[in-house]
């Protein structure tokens, strides 16, 4: 497996709290990874770090996250194309009062390299992408507000794979969506990793062993156990991993 | 214990009905007195007449020169206030942290609350003869100095109003669009300024109201000449200030009183219209 992703020795501070402590792990090319962990945990935090968002809270951030063979935490890194190729889902459904294509088109347009017609095709690709194509095909320019809470979620992930990005960090992708919708997002995740490598946060503990290939445990800011997840759900190696999969506590 | 209930009800709804009732008797009165004027005079000649000479003999009625001195003093102070006014609503809820927030808004608010005398006398004072020596014209009480006497007076308006609707855009919206490469100015002005747009543009429009419907800061300051401005230095007389200066002179129930109320019914409607639009703007957020 190639590694894409290379976490080395990273902590995180909010102020005196140190939220993250000393994490090292690798994040491998077309797989879905997920990130699981009771309630603050620092899982969210953690999964913010790549692609910069914590940078907006004043968080205090020591390591390094090595993507193509750079430091994203670098002076030389540049955020926007950072974030252009590490896009981001976010818990509630979040699009734009703005139509659909619109949405869509969003980071293209602020990238402001692709002609119309090449962003008309780029949008085309991502909706179809997240199986969202036939359904609102018809009707690109209506308000992305129309669509349900599922479709609202699944053209955010359309939004951000249209920069064709290495990466896609979900933070907690279904946790406001319906079971029906949160299949369809699950079964999409299995489905787009071939394109992009996947890494998700959820505290639904199946959803993690349903469609995760690797699995980190994070307890309190200490990342517990990382490792292929079919092991880490059968033989945890580690008591406090047992515990949590097995929900006696979270 | 029912009794008191019942009573207090009704004594309430008596208070919230009183409004009503103002408002009627506002415009049956402008209505009344204005209406029989158009017996004489036909409508469209008293919108579009170019001349105000309403003391000849026989008198000009047309106030079409006071309509578009209280359009361009309008549209002068817009161009001043809005800016201004959306300027700092954006620094206020995007850009300044919370103690330069907290410190700043005050400022505004008691811009706010100047009385509107206040405003012309500074207009007249500082105001007018700084205008005269820079662009060396006539008169400094003019067209230009009522429009940024005027602008000033509305930024607190658009700028309060502006900023809560900024500040009501979600911090989600704000985060997806970081997190799509944008910098905290696209994201300005690509996701939060459209998203509050409703807001932002009721916002204008009730600045809009106020200036057009403010009397003191003209009558003081705009120079009051009843002619259609040749440039933004001529002085005019847009209708709130003819009111206000003419009705002293005017005889009961004369064609000049009667005049003066049509240009009332005017300015009425006109307001009318832009509470309309801005609560149909308000109401659009809501429905989307």
């Amino acid at each position: 497996m190639k590694e894409l992703i290379k976490v080395r020795d990273l902590n995180l501070h909010f102020k005196e709290l140190h939220v993250l402590k000393s994490i090292n792990m690798e994040i491998y090319d077309k797989t879905v990874t997920s990130v699981i962990g009771p309630s603050g945990c620092g899982k969210s935090t953690y999964l913010r770090c790549f692609n910069r968002m914590n940078d907006l809270k004043d968080a205090a951030i020591d390591g390094e996250i090595i993507l193509d063979e750079e430091n994203i935490y670098s002076r030389a890194t540049d955020v926007t194309s950072l974030r252009m190729k590490v896009g981001m889902v976010f818990q509630k459904p979040n699009p734009f009062p703005k139509s659909i294509f619109e949405n869509t088109a969003f980071g293209l347009k602020i990238q402001g390299k692709m002609k119309g017609s090449e962003i008309e095709g780029r949008v085309e690709q991502s909706l179809r992408d997240v199986w969202l194509w036939d359904e609102v095909k018809d009707r690109l320019k209506d308000s992305a507000m129309s669509l349900s809470g599922g479709q609202q979620q699944r053209l955010c992930m359309a939004r951000a794979l249209a920069t064709n990005p290495e990466i896609i960090l979900l933070d907690e992708p279904t946790s406001a969506l319906d079971p029906r919708s949160t299949n369809k997002i699950e079964e999409l995740c299995v489905e787009l990793k071939k394109e992009v490598t996947i890494l998700i946060v959820t505290h639904n503990i199946a959803q993690a062993a349903r469609i995760s290939d690797y699995t980190a445990f994070l307890y309190l800011g200490e990342l517990v156990e990382y490792g292929e997840t079919k092991l880490m759900f059968t033989v945890p190696k580690d008591k406090k991993t047992e515990e949590y999969i097995s929900g006696k506590f979270g | 214990m029912k009794t008191k209930e019942f009573l207090f009800k009704y004594i309430t709804l008596a208070a919230a009905s009183l409004s009503i009732l103002f408002l009627m008797g506002i415009i049956l009165s402008i209505f009344k007195e204005g209406l029989p004027l158009f017996n004489d005079i036909n409508f469209s000649d008293f919108i579009f007449g170019r001349k105000w000479h309403p003391t000849d003999e026989p008198a000009d009625l047309g106030i079409f020169p006071l309509i578009s001195g209280s359009i361009f003093v309008t549209l002068g102070a817009l161009l001043v206030g809005v800016p201004l006014g959306v300027g700092s609503a954006i620094y206020l809820s995007e850009i300044a942290s919370t103690n330069v927030r907290e410190a700043l808004k005050p400022f505004i608010e008691i811009l706010a609350g100047i009385p509107s005398v206040i405003y012309g006398l500074f207009g007249m004072a500082v105001l007018a003869p700084l205008v005269r020596k820079l662009f060396n014209v006539p008169t400094g009480l003019n067209l230009f100095s009522a429009s940024i006497i005027l602008g000033i007076m509305i930024i607190p308006i658009i700028s309060s109003l502006s900023e809560d609707a900024l500040s009501a855009v979600s911090k989600e919206l704000r985060e997806a669009s970081l997190a799509l490469g944008a910098n905290r100015i696209e994201t300005i002005f690509k996701v939060v300024l459209p998203a509050a747009s409703s807001g932002v543009i009721s916002s204008i429009i009730l600045g809009f109201g106020r200036a057009i419907g403010e009397t003191m800061v003209v009558l003081m300051v705009s120079g009051g000449a009843a002619m259609l401005p040749k440039s933004i230095f001529s002085p005019v007389r847009p209708m709130t200030s003819a009111i206000a200066s003419e009705m002293g002179e005017a005889v009961n129930g004369s064609q000049h009183f009667q005049a003066l109320y049509g240009i009332a019914i005017v300015l009425f409607l006109i307001t009318f219209l832009s509470s309309l639009l801005m609560q149909w703007f308000a109401g659009r957020e809501n429905r989307e």
